[in-house]
């Protein structure tokens, strides 16, 4: 190479996975696919402000479609809170739906026992509604950060199909644990919850996630995730804490699991603890998978078309045993008795 | 078993004992109940069975991710299992059906206890397999076979052992000990529906992990550890978070 000629800088790229110093090669490489839009704040308030729009809007949508939406917002926020443990981070959980039950039997808790306690028997103006449903919301969201943090440090140690294991084990022991506990209504689950949920929280609470996550994992920090995920060894050798990001992506994963199992404990308005077992977590597995673990994008269509995939049939119900595949559906009255 | 050899947690083993118990189902219409020789025809037909189903998954699922990231095939297994769960929904129908009862069924009374014949079947049969198992893997030649395979693949291969019929038989044979395990299951639990197997999977890792992966009479021990502690924890009175004494509640 000639001294005249000067070789303009290329862009960093990520490189690929060296798999020689992993005892398990990697093949899951999450490349930061998703380009990053360049103004990502301008981005989330747009979104909220569609948010609010839409939820203005909310009484001229057909109850049914408002309620399949609803489901879609739920399951896009715990698949891309599973991604960043997965996908991004490369920690295979098997228990996301521990998480949720957590989130959603707290928030449950908060907002039955204070709504009685606040605001009487009227329930409550319309803000103060919002003050204790977000209220409930991030209490849900910290008691499964929390829970996040209880299960993070003992899996650390392990890999692959230890921590999947393990994983799933804390999420079945939550599930008893909330089957044993009469305080929270035991194994016949909670009911009369209060119907909080409207789309417009859904569809916010959407936007946050998606801004969180995604500006997580874009930023120098969140360089760690994927340096845990793709060589442990190597990343503790340039000086990243591998134990500490391994911690954080289950916390934060955690966190948005607890919101997003509020916003479903306050849309189905009865939470047992069998909904959340083992089957409910690979479901949203299938979801990350299917979406491409560690691209987000990917990951929210995959949760949109999981969501509906079980609907395509007409509500009248088509298909024989159908039935027992689909997830109860809240009953349409109750769509005149929400808060508007 | 399917571990030490394979090196992957085969989440569709549940399903194939399911498959165990629907094969068991159909045969029980054939078969006169309530006789030894029906019984024992009937596990030995729905070991046959899932030997074949579980040769079919390998063959199909699993032999074309060997050599990859175990994540991979793990992700696979539960697809399979997903693929039979509902496959099974849809081709038997996802209402419970009750078991025939395909031993004769009397009580024995022995010092206090009464014990069944599904009970000493279960017993008999368990401690049977188990022996079998043991005695396939240390004394045959396919067994060491298998042990070779699961220390060191290459190796194997190179001392020649093919190891495509060696995982093949491994996964047959543990496909037939989960049929034999889904029938001594459905006659002591006799409601059978396609998702019975997902309970008894995730027990059955617990206790093979608890006996240690890989070693056969480990997990033997293991699964008579958590089916002991269960059923005493089951029976016991705890006292629950608002102080009253109540049967504790644990998952069936």
């Amino acid at each position: 190479m000639s001294v005249e000629s000067q070789s303009r800088p290329r862009a960093i790229r990520l490189p690929p996975t060296p798999s020689s110093l992993n005892s398990q090669p990697s093949t899951l490489n999450p490349q930061l696919s998703t380009p990053l839009i360049p103004k990502p704040h301008i981005a989330l308030i747009t979104a909220l402000l569609v948010a609010f729009g839409i939820s203005h809007f909310s009484d001229h949508i057909d109850p049914y479609h408002l309620d399949v939406l609803i489901g879609i917002g739920i399951n896009v926020i715990l698949a891309v809170s599973l991604n960043l443990v997965n996908g991004y981070t490369g920690q295979f959980s098997l228990g996301h739906a521990g998480f949720m039950s957590v989130g959603a039997y707290f928030s449950a808790a908060v907002s039955m026992n204070l709504a009685l306690r606040l605001f009487g028997d009227d329930g409550g103006s319309v803000s103060q509604q919002f003050l204790l449903f977000l209220g409930a919301l991030l209490v849900g969201g910290l008691a499964a950060a929390f829970t996040g943090l209880l299960v993070g440090v003992p899996s650390l140690r392990l890999k692959g199909d230890y921590l999947a294991l393990v994983t799933l084990g804390f999420g079945e022991i939550i599930r008893v644990i909330f089957q044993n506990v009469e305080f929270l209504g035991g194994a016949l689950g909670l009911n009369g919850i209060a119907p909080y949920t409207t789309i417009g929280w859904v569809l916010s609470v959407v936007a946050i996630t998606i801004f969180v996550v995604t500006c997580l994992v874009h930023s120098t920090y969140g360089r760690g995730f994927l340096a845990t995920h793709d060589d442990e060894i190597a990343s503790e050798a340039v000086g990243l804490n591998t134990t500490r990001y391994k911690i954080v992506a289950f916390v934060i994963g955690a966190f948005f699991a607890g919101i997003a199992g509020g916003l479903y404990g306050h849309f189905k308005l009865t939470i047992t603890p069998t909904g959340f077992d083992f089957t409910k977590s690979i479901e949203i597995v299938v979801m990350v998978i299917l979406g491409g673990m560690g691209n987000t994008v990917g990951v929210i269509l995959a949760a949109i078309l999981l969501t509906l995939l079980p609907r395509a049939p007409p509500p009248d119900r088509r298909i024989p045993h159908g039935d027992l595949l689909l997830p109860p559906d809240r009953p349409h009255a109750g769509a005149s008795a929400r808060p508007v | 078993m399917v571990y030490g050899v394979l090196r992957f947690i085969n989440f569709a083993h549940a399903d194939v004992f399911m498959v165990g118990a629907f094969i068991g189902y159909y045969m029980g219409k054939i078969v006169p109940e309530g006789t030894i020789w029906g019984g024992l025809l009937t596990i030995f037909v729905a070991m046959i069975g899932c030997a074949i189903l579980g040769m079919t998954i390998e063959r199909v699922a699993y032999r074309r991710l060997r050599g990859g990231p175990t994540l991979n095939v793990l992700i696979t297994a539960i697809g399979v299992s997903l693929l039979l769960e509902y496959s099974g929904q849809v081709f038997f129908g996802a209402a419970p059906r009750t078991f025939p009862a395909l031993l004769p069924s009397l009580n024995f009374q022995i010092s206090g206890l009464v014990i069944s014949t599904n009970q000493l079947a279960v017993i008999i049969l368990a401690a049977i397999l188990v022996l079998g198992l043991q005695f396939i893997v240390y004394r045959t030649k396919i067994g060491t076979a298998m042990r070779a395979v699961s220390l060191n693949p290459k190796a194997a291969q190179l001392v020649g052992v093919n190891n495509d019929i060696v995982i093949s038989f491994t996964f047959a044979l543990g496909s037939a000990l989960a049929a034999a395990g889904g029938i001594l299951y459905a006659l002591n639990y006799p409601s059978i529906d396609p998702l019975m197997g997902v309970m008894p999977g995730l027990k059955a890792f617990v206790a093979a992990i608890l006996g240690g992966i890989g070693n056969i009479p480990g997990a033997a021990l293991g699964g008579l550890i958590l089916g002991t502690v269960e059923t005493f924890v089951n029976g016991s009175h705890v006292v629950d978070l608002q102080g009253r004494h109540s049967p504790s509640r644990s998952s069936s």
